[in-house]
């Protein structure tokens, strides 16, 4: 199976396209709502995608995935505001070093089966945010602030935001390419088979310790990048906000409405999730009730439909299987 | 000196109620291997019974232990057929986001109706003096009372018939069934008792502590961190893990901001959960 292969498949043709459309949409009359609105869709299906690889591949639930997102922001916002440099690059090396610290993290931690591996993901992100909140080089509990200068290589604030957003539909759009790729080729397949039942794998010559790090810490890599540039967007970076548990589980809800284990269930939860969480937070009635639903949608789905949407139409409508991966 | 031991013997006498709290947790992971992450939001639950329940009614903080016990039993029972039911038997994942579901929505609730303010429940009780040192009156009743439900608890296991049930179903479900015992209902008993346990931990808190909505979690965190160095399944453990734990935080406050705690409780979370999966007492006792 070579690259080719690999650009012949319908579904990779339409993860372009609908990035292109992501892109192009606001960018075409310059409606900035639209743009707003789409960073958070990016943002979503970025985390959303990078999740699915340990959860609908290799089985293994991480709950506390945001803290990829909260330290590449942290390592990311620092780089830009303390040390001047480039965001671009500070993104790219935030990146790097999550992905590598994830590494560490994972070898110690992917030891651990089903649910004491989610819950020491829980305390890495409780650990990582009691440190931060600690940690004075970084602001502490109050947060690291980015002033105006910081924007100028990128040719002022206003210009700054649109650039961000393509960079961030670029984000989005390789995790979905990253998702796929893993999933067609030998790795992801090694991965599915940790997912059904990891002795087997094992036993079968899958080297279950070296992928289970390798996807833990893949899955680290984008979600850095996209953090570093979320909170270079924002101007401001906190503790409270970077290590929210709370979002990282609504990340699981996502995965888990749209359907674990394939690219376009991501994408879709995230999305249709996107769209729940916002008008919730708008609605009067529901404002405060926005986790109460989350809650009550992520039971049912549990309860009565594991599969997610996807799975549900990959199950009536079998052509789309090839389709939308 | 004298002021890190009674740091140390406050710290135990808090480590029980921790302790007491994990017994609920581990006892439903030991009987039907699924570990509740509503955890927090019954003792939570608890928490803002007892300040219903003296605000109300004007009841005496102790006395609200007997019907926190019974609402905590009553709202278990419920949940297990609501969240864990469908989830018994099937891949872990599912029970774990299911609990955490539950979680979501209570936590939800509380902070909808009660936001995300501190709260205070005034229990004023003479204090034990000794060298200088005063122990608060509510730490050594918090203590006192949660050894006596530990004691009943250990009755109730032995030697009722429904404890031994529970002991049967935790050992070997299928061969319970076989022998007639209904392991539905005593599923749903396993888990009734322990989010009775749950609140009542809450309650006890609350008399020594302010409390807001969301300190649910770190006390949950606090009770992963207690059950997973007792061993899971282990209630005996479990209060012994939740006395090293005070211990721990005993030894630590005199010497570090408060949030620093926090870092070691999880640091030594993560490491016991390598290092010693089985619990740190696991070799005392000899079960399995």
């Amino acid at each position: 199976m070579g690259a080719i292969d690999f650009f012949r498949r319908p579904f990779f043709w339409i993860i372009l396209a609908f990035s292109a459309i992501f892109a192009l949409a606001p960018a075409v009359n310059g409606n900035v709502q639209l743009r707003e609105a789409l960073v958070l869709a990016a943002i979503y299906i970025t985390l959303a995608s990078n999740l699915n690889l340990m959860i609908g591949y290799a089985g293994y639930v991480n709950f506390g995935s945001i803290v990829f997102f909260g330290l590449g922001g942290y390592i990311g916002v620092f780089l830009i505001s303390a040390q001047g440099w480039n965001p671009m690059a500070a993104a790219l090396v935030a990146g790097i070093a999550v992905c590598g610290m994830a590494l560490i993290f994972g070898l110690g931690i992917l030891r651990l089966r089903g649910p004491y591996f989610a819950l020491a993901t829980i305390g890495v992100n409780e650990v990582v945010r009691a440190f931060v909140t600690n940690f004075e080089p970084w602001g502490g509990s109050s947060g690291i602030y980015i002033s105006t200068i910081s924007y100028q290589s990128l040719g002022g604030p206003r210009q700054a935001l649109w650039t961000i957003f393509f960079l961030l539909v670029g984000v989005m759009a390789l995790s979905l390419l990253l998702s796929y790729a893993i999933k067609i080729s030998k790795f992801g397949l090694g991965l599915l088979a940790i997912g059904q039942n990891e002795d087997a794998a094992s036993v079968l010559g899958v080297p279950t310790p070296f992928y289970k790090a390798l996807a833990y810490s893949a899955s680290a890599f984008l979600p850095a990048i996209a953090g570093c540039l979320y909170f270079f967007k924002s101007a401001f970076i906190q503790p409270v906000d970077a290590f929210d548990l709370g979002f990282s589980v609504e990340v699981i809800v996502m995965v888990m409405l749209g359907g674990q284990g394939t690219v376009t269930g991501a994408a879709l939860g995230a999305f249709l999730y996107e769209e729940l969480r916002g008008w919730l937070l708008v609605s009067d009635t529901f404002s405060n009730f926005q986790l109460v639903i989350a809650g009550l949608l992520l039971l049912v789905i549990v309860a009565f439909a594991p599969g997610g949407i996807m799975g549900w139409v990959h199950r009536y409508l079998p052509w789309t299987r090839k389709l939308l991966e | 000196m004298l002021g890190l031991l009674a740091s140390i013997v406050d710290g135990i006498l808090v480590g029980t109620v921790y302790g007491m709290a994990a017994m609920g947790l581990t006892l439903i992971w030991g009987v039907m291997n699924v570990i509740n992450l509503s955890h927090g939001a019954l003792i939570v639950a608890g928490m803002f019974g007892l300040f219903l329940l003296s605000q109300a009614f004007g009841l005496s903080p102790y006395l609200s232990v007997v019907p926190m016990l019974v609402v905590g039993f009553v709202g278990g029972v419920a949940l297990y057929w609501i969240a864990v039911h469908r989830t018994i038997g099937r891949p872990p994942l599912m029970s774990l986001l299911s609990t955490f579901a539950v979680n979501m929505m209570l936590i939800g609730l509380g902070t909808a109706i009660w936001g995300t303010s501190l709260f205070n429940v005034e229990v004023s009780l003479p204090g034990l003096s000794f060298g200088g040192y005063t122990f608060p009156g509510t730490h050594l009743m918090a203590a006192a009372l949660t050894c006596v439900i530990a004691v009943l608890l250990y009755g109730f296991l032995q030697y009722t018939k429904p404890g031994k049930a529970i002991r049967a179903v935790s050992g070997n479900r299928e061969a319970a069934e076989l022998v007639g015992i209904p392991t539905r209902r005593v599923l749903a008993m396993a888990f009734g008792l322990g989010a009775a346990l749950a609140c009542v931990s809450g309650t006890l808190i609350a008399t020594m502590f302010p409390f807001t909505v969301l300190a649910g979690s770190s006390y949950q965190l606090k009770s992963f961190v207690v059950t997973v160095l007792g061993g899971l399944g282990n209630p005996a453990g479990a209060l012994l893990g939740g006395i090293a734990l005070g211990l721990v935080e005993g030894l630590a406050t005199p010497f570090m901001p408060v949030s620093w705690t926090s870092i070691i409780e999880f640091a030594l979370f993560i490491v016991v959960l390598i290092a010693f999966p089985r619990g740190l007492f696991s070799f005392i006792f000899k079960r399995s």
